[in-house]
């Protein structure tokens, strides 16, 4: 008996070696099937505070638009930020923000902060909304199509390269999309 | 000409590591005496080989040689000199290269340093650090080549990251790849002990010093960089429960439980299947967090760029290593025997509580991990663990560590007396109590939780005071004597003494960091004042500043208490042309009780003044100072092995002379 005990750790590292090899294969930030090409799910989020308006999601109508989510918590979205502030300035898309889980004021502080990149910014401080998205962790970022279909998703920080190769890209052929319909 | 050198030398020094890995276990299979002996040179070999790469790499840095890619990808003329040297380890192929430079630093300690080198058991141990070092070289050359060159090469380089061109961040990785590579000495001893069938007093004697120099590293580089965080990422946090600080934080867990078994295995010979199984455990812990993260498996802000040959390449190493020891512990570890017995309450007792709580701790740690990539593969959901799961597990372990820390460290050996050792003991209850009302008094309304822990933070460090004070007979003695008698205590005694103490200090830092801060928030204009932990901050200037790869916009504030000037701090916002990124310097104005912590925002575009961010965190100096208190109690007491080598040949002689 005390010998098969010893064969314990052994077999417990065989298994977990199995769940490594499983999760090798798999992409990290692949999209989850389930939303893609779905509905966005329809919210109405009050503002963050200081702020006049909220973020709901009859505001994207009929518009291609990249919602982001964030929180001030978030060590990435200090490294994505920057990146967010050039697209706003640089580009003409819209940015929605959906600050999430951030209580007591923390949206608001960020912006000033580092920026306000959005033009819609809402307060998501339960983060009810961002489990309707599905989503798993900050940043991460949705792209909708005129039609209000979710048709993109980003996990992790955005950046220059990705903006460039991967987001710019969709965005300009969703809207070509919308005028030919 | 450089690089090129590099490669070559790094190309050889994989073909002297597997001499090292390989000869001497056949050597002690045939029991021939000098194809041993062969590995003590291959380590030394591989050292100097591995150095050599490792200075090469670093000349290509400081020289900003951009036709080597890993410079043209890390590093810009304009970067400061020392951050030149400090990008060699800032990205994925530099830091492998130092990874294998401390394993074949260590590889040539064990050659040098070891207690019997050249007996069986380390020649044996230097073949299995051989093995290791051998396959990482391979996968550097293999998977991660730092000497690539790129053509035609480009005028400038990308720059290092910003975040990371800081001297805390600088000096982080060498610590923390010291402690995790470290314990692969306690890792190789323990599949040599159990391959020879000597898991003893002696073994345990000579990886002792080995594993107590990994421990206390680990233990710097985790404070370096949590209080690299601190000041950088411009809120606070110390900690936040990520993957690569989890995966830097388990091994420190295990290791912490290894240093206390294997004492236990010096002392009384007994629990040595346990503390095998934790040296097995330690090292695996530290792989498997270190390399994790490269292979893409887990995300974290800390990740370097994933690549999918790497990953299949370290779930290779791992297999290797980790299964394999397992193997030659599931087949010989029966073969091991105890040499004595102890008695429910007994310090061995009160160290397998220790050990049982500690690996829990760490068990929690690993779920809160990996459960997320569990999830995925079973259900294909993706789900992020965050810190309450931790604190929720996490603290109450803590806290049960804490309860009895002080009785189990005074009890004595074999058998010892619970009731007496407490009511020795007792001012430090009252002490705890007392601590505990003061602090939940004071930070009323927050949680009560935190005046809790910190009752038990000060009852583990009074308890471990009053031990003291009881062996040094401070209070039935004269001083002079009391000072004697502490002069002439056992290293290691001293040596737990202080790392208690220190822990002790850890925790009231964290949880007065954690659980008490305050913040304020407000747009401010020249002269505006905000108030912060009974300060007020005024702010005096804000100005327009110019570094050497940055430009930044600086606010000068004025510290007030009653009016009065006590000290003027600067916060600035830098931005980094190069990578376009912005990062935040805090003000901070450190002191005993607690430091003020300024961040400056955005002025804000209607032009109402500036946003700034007022923090108090009490008590967070603690947390620093009570990282190098352990630290130094694991220095004191590991220099306990080499007093005791120089002292053990005159002993054997007395030992001698008496027979």
């Amino acid at each position: 008996m005390k010998r098969l005990v010893l064969f314990a750790p052994l077999i417990l590292f065989a298994l977990l070696g199995v769940y490594f090899a499983i999760g090798l294969q798999r992409d990290p930030s692949r999209i989850p099937s389930v939303l893609i090409d779905r509905p966005l799910p329809a919210f109405d989020l009050p503002p963050i505070e200081g702020a006049e308006k909220g973020f709901a999601s009859s505001d994207l109508e009929g518009r291609v638009a990249l919602i982001n989510i964030f929180g001030s918590w978030c060590a990435s979205c200090l490294i994505e930020h920057p990146v967010l502030m050039e697209i706003s300035r640089t580009e003409d898309v819209l940015l929605a923000g959906l600050d999430w889980k951030d209580p007591n004021g923390g949206g608001r502080r960020w912006l000033d902060l580092h920026g306000n990149p959005y033009d819609f910014v809402g307060d998501d401080a339960d983060g009810r909304v961002a489990i309707d998205f599905g989503v798993t962790g900050a940043p991460e970022t949705f792209i909708v199509d005129r039609n209000g279909r979710i048709r993109h998703k980003h996990v992790g920080p955005i950046t220059m390269r990705v903006w460039r190769t991967e987001l710019r890209p969709l965005i300009q052929m969703l809207e070509r999309e919308g005028e030919g319909a | 000409m450089t690089a090129e050198l590099g490669q070559f030398a790094l190309i050889l020094a994989m073909m002297t590591a597997t001499i090292q890995g390989v000869f001497p276990l056949v050597g002690a299979a045939r029991g021939d005496a000098a194809l041993s002996a062969l590995g003590r040179s291959a380590a030394i070999a591989s050292l100097t080989l591995v150095a050599a790469a490792f200075a090469c790499l670093m000349i290509a840095h400081a020289t900003s040689d951009f036709s080597v890619l890993n410079v043209v990808e890390n590093s810009h003329t304009a970067k400061p000199f020392a951050y030149k040297l400090s990008g060699v380890w800032g990205n994925h192929e530099g830091s492998m290269l130092l990874w294998a430079l401390i394993l074949s630093l260590y590889g040539g300690a064990v050659a040098v340093f070891a207690r019997g080198a050249g007996n069986a058991l380390t020649a044996t141990a230097l073949a299995v650090q051989g093995l290791v070092a051998a396959f990482f070289i391979a996968f550097i050359l293999f998977t991660s080549n730092p000497f690539a060159r790129v053509f035609p090469a480009p005028p400038d380089g990308a720059d290092l990251n910003p975040l990371l061109q800081d001297p805390g961040l600088a000096l982080h990785p060498p610590f923390l790849y010291l402690g995790y590579v470290g314990f692969s000495v306690t890792f190789a001893y323990a599949v040599a002990g159990l391959l020879r069938g000597r898991i003893d007093a002696e073994w345990a004697r000579t990886v002792r010093p080995f594993a107590l120099a990994a421990w206390v590293f680990l233990t710097i580089g985790i404070a370096l960089g949590s209080w690299w965080a601190y000041y950088e990422l411009g809120w606070g946090g110390f900690w936040a429960w990520d993957p690569v600080e989890n995966a830097s934080f388990m091994p420190w867990l295990a290791g912490t439980a290894f240093l206390h078994s294997v004492r236990v295995v010096e002392k009384r010979e007994t629990l040595k299947i346990w503390t095998v199984l934790l040296a097995i455990l330690t090292f695996s812990l530290s792989l498997i967090g270190a390399f994790l993260v490269r292979s893409g498996i887990l995300t974290s802000v800390h990740a370097f760029a994933v690549d999918p040959a790497r990953g299949v390449f370290i779930l290779a190493i791992l297999a290797i290593a980790i299964g394999g020891s397992l193997t030659v512990f599931a087949l010989r570890a029966s073969l091991l025997t105890s040499e004595s017995t102890f008695r429910a309450v007994s310090r061995e007792s009160a160290i397998l509580i220790n050990n049982v709580l500690l690996v829990t701790a760490c068990g929690a740690v690993f779920i809160g991990t990996f459960y997320p990539l569990f999830v995925d593969i079973v259900s294909g959901e993706r789900l992020s663990v965050g810190p309450p799961f931790f604190n929720a597990t996490f603290m109450p372990v803590m806290a049960a560590m804490f309860l009895i820390l002080g009785p189990g460290a005074a009890l004595a050996w074999k058998k010892g007396d619970l009731r007496s050792t407490i009511s020795r003991i007792a001012p430090a209850v009252l002490a705890g109590v007392a601590a505990m009302s003061i602090a939940a008094w004071m930070t009323w309304p927050k949680t009560i939780a935190a005046a809790f822990g910190a009752g038990l933070a000060v009852w583990a460090l009074a308890a471990t005071l009053a031990d003291l004070a009881i062996r040094m007979k401070l209070r039935s003695s004269p001083l002079k004597e009391s000072l004697a008698r502490l002069s002439r205590m056992p290293r290691s005694y001293l040596g737990m003494t202080l790392a208690h103490s220190g822990l002790a200090i850890v925790a009231l830092g964290v949880i007065g960091a954690g659980a008490w801060r305050t913040e304020e928030v407000r747009l401010m204009n020249k002269g505006d004042v905000i108030a912060v932990g009974g300060y007020e901050a005024r702010l005096a200037d804000v100005v327009e500043a110019e570094g050497p790869n940055y430009t930044s916009e600086a606010a000068i504030f004025d510290i007030e208490r009653n009016g009065v000037v006590v000290r003027t701090i600067m916060a600035e916002r830098r931005f980094y042309p190069v990578r376009g990124m912005q990062t935040t310097e805090a003000a901070i104005w450190t002191t005993l009780a607690g430091d003020v912590y300024l961040t400056l925002g955005e002025r804000s575009p209607n032009g109402a003044g500036h946003a700034v961010r007022a923090f108090h965190h009490p008590l967070v100096l603690w947390m620093w100072f009570g990282a190098g208190v352990i630290a130094l109690g694991g220095t004191v007491a590991a220099w306990e092995g080499v007093h005791a080598r120089k002292k053990a040949p005159r002993a054997a002689e007395i030992a001698g002379a008496a027979a």
